[in-house]
């Protein structure tokens, strides 16, 4: 039987400070980050759980520890909606909570775009002399670098890994008709066609392998990362790096919705084989295909495009659903995809209030007939990177939102919710309310521990390891007992 | 900005750019016209959002490390 699914999602923002090719984005991320956490960038990040470099097919790690972003004094914090933000490298990163319906992503996701847009107002307006900077919630610089958004699930440990790859690459391949972000140009090496196309996808052109490891090199369309970040006996955290950073709210909502839905089939073995032949080469092709028509070839056989494909995940998920799952979320998730993929399937450009890559695709089409330009016209570069501005006065994305363009999931009362309160019905709730609570008593936090300081000699550890334990049912009650965070671990430990 | 406009038109003849046959595929049932209408206030917009001297902009913007 499947496990429930939680899941979260990591943004990794583009930053550039505009006539200041200089400045430094490490440095200049961490500003940002410390200056929204104010005082609370004192609590530590704990990182004695993760392991980044264990293999989910089981091999050994490489026990080295290279210095982290940390030990450079660089921000790393945890916010009291249980969310992390921190500098990942050259960019700021937000993580989201734990969430449990795909709404609720959607109102987090975004509450992440309001904290980035936050920060940067906060650096720009308390500082001066700071670089002029902006932020992109986007994936790809153009010149062949790529940054990732990653979606994480929780799954049952039990699942032979090779049943995820099997099943879900070729969902991976053909989701992106309606993930993708969209993008003017091609990035792969073997493209010569440089600025000249339009794709689905920011994403697709670095992807390289089927399987493995990596994030940064060689990336694969299925991440084996095995760092579960819970009770690795019975979980693993799936993590995903093959999708897109979405501005569209439908967008988001479908990746995460229709996603979680495939696993739980994934679990309780409810897919046929839909194995694509050479799935690397299918994504470049899906995603430089705006028509949504051309065929990949399954290892049955049979040729079929993405949109088919999907239509057959789809039919499998309707009965999956009504059979085993039947909940008010997953109904609208498969009533939203059904709907979707019909569109799809007549006229893609009607998506243009849904789907990220159909919104830009129409906007920079009406630029380039105005102004009569080719698609390689460095405008249009300029045109792409704006969609993603997370300031809502700048971003072309919020443009096209503050003239009623594209469909909203969530409203603004909710996402400005989100931005200071944590997700109720996960353990994110308890972080989240012990930062506020508490704030000088906690030490350091992770995904799945809270480090303690009660005045006693010794920091103590409360452990989270079971992501839907610690909830605003579980744990209200003791909260409103616990004045102070030594009463707090003198009740969990009685 | 005719000067501009008519460097445009030069690429375009001698350029040999494949690009309309390789983006533009889908015109679709959205008539350029009908969407020029529709799209008039926010391409307007566009202009005024751009980073000052956008297109060198987007040519220095280069970001390195991550995920």
């Amino acid at each position: 039987m499947a496990i429930p699914k939680v899941f979260g999602t990591e943004t990794e923002y583009g930053i550039a400070a505009a006539g200041a090719p200089d400045f430094n984005p490490v440095l200049s991320s961490s500003l940002l980050i410390s200056t929204y956490a104010g005082s609370l960038r004192r609590i530590r990040w704990d990182y004695e759980q993760e392991s980044p470099l264990r293999d989910a097919r089981g091999f050994e790690p490489v026990p080295a520890r290279e210095g982290s972003d940390e030990d450079l004094g660089l921000a790393n914090v945890i916010l009291p909606n249980g969310a992390r933000y921190y500098v990942d490298h050259a960019h700021p990163e937000y993580s989201t909570p734990e969430c449990i319906t795909p709404r609720a992503l959607v109102i987090h996701d975004k509450a992440g775009e309001r904290i980035l847009e936050r920060s940067l107002d906060e650096v720009l307006t308390s500082m001066p002399s700071a670089p002029p900077l902006s932020i992109y919630k986007n994936n790809s610089d153009g010149k062949g670098n790529s940054y990732g958004t990653h979606e994480n699930y929780l799954m049952d440990r039990s699942l032979p890994f090779g049943d995820i790859v099997r099943d879900l690459t070729p969902f991976f391949v053909t989701r992106i008709v309606f993930t993708g972000a969209g993008k003017v140009g091609a990035e792969a090496p073997w493209d010569e066609r440089g600025h000249s196309i339009y794709q689905l996808t920011q994403r697709a052109d670095f992807f390289e392998t089927e399987v493995g490891l990596e994030t940064t090199l060689k990336r694969p369309i299925i991440n084996t990362r095995d760092e579960p970040h819970a009770d690795p006996e019975s979980y693993r955290r799936l993590h995903v790096i093959v999708g897109d950073a979405n501005m569209c709210e439908v967008s988001t909502f479908l990746k995460i919705g229709t996603t979680a839905i495939v696993l739980k089939m994934i679990e309780d073995h409810a897919l046929p084989d839909l194995s694509i032949v050479n799935p690397v080469q299918a994504l470049h092709e899906v995603s430089r295909d705006v028509t949504c028509t051309r065929e990949v070839t399954l290892t049955d056989g049979r040729q079929v495009s993405a949109v088919q494909l999907q239509w057959e995940y789809l039919e499998h998920a309707k009965k999956y659903v009504e059979r085993e799952d039947d909940t008010p979320e997953n109904r609208e998730v498969v009533e939203l995809w059904e709907s979707t993929l019909g569109a799809l399937e007549s006229d893609p450009l009607t998506l243009h209030r849904q789907l990220d890559w159909v919104a830009k695709y129409r906007l920079l089409q009406a630029y380039r007939d105005r102004d009569d330009l080719e698609w390689s016209d460095p405008k249009l570069r300029a045109i792409d990177l704006q969609y993603h501005d997370v300031r809502r006065n700048k971003g072309l994305y919020y443009r096209l939102e503050a003239s009623g363009k594209v469909d909203r999931i969530t409203s603004d009362a909710e996402v400005e919710r989100a931005v200071m309160e944590p997700p109720e019905d996960t353990r994110a709730y308890f972080r989240g309310r012990c930062i506020s609570k508490y704030p000088d008593a906690i030490a350091a936090a992770s995904w799945d521990s809270l480090i303690v300081d009660t005045g006693a000699d010794a920091l103590q550890r409360i452990p989270m390891r079971e992501p839907l334990r610690g909830t605003k049912q579980h744990v209200d009650g003791l909260l409103a007992q616990a004045d102070t965070a030594a009463q707090l671990v003198e009740l969990l430990q009685s | 900005m005719p000067q501009e406009q008519e460097q445009k038109k030069v690429q375009k003849k001698g350029g040999g750019d494949e690009s309309d046959a390789d983006a533009g595929q889908v015109q679709s049932s959205t008539k350029a016209a009908e969407l020029k209408e529709e799209m008039d206030d926010i391409l307007d917009e566009i202009d005024s959002v751009l980073e000052e001297n956008a297109e060198e902009f987007v040519k220095s913007y280069v970001q390195k490390g991550g995920e």
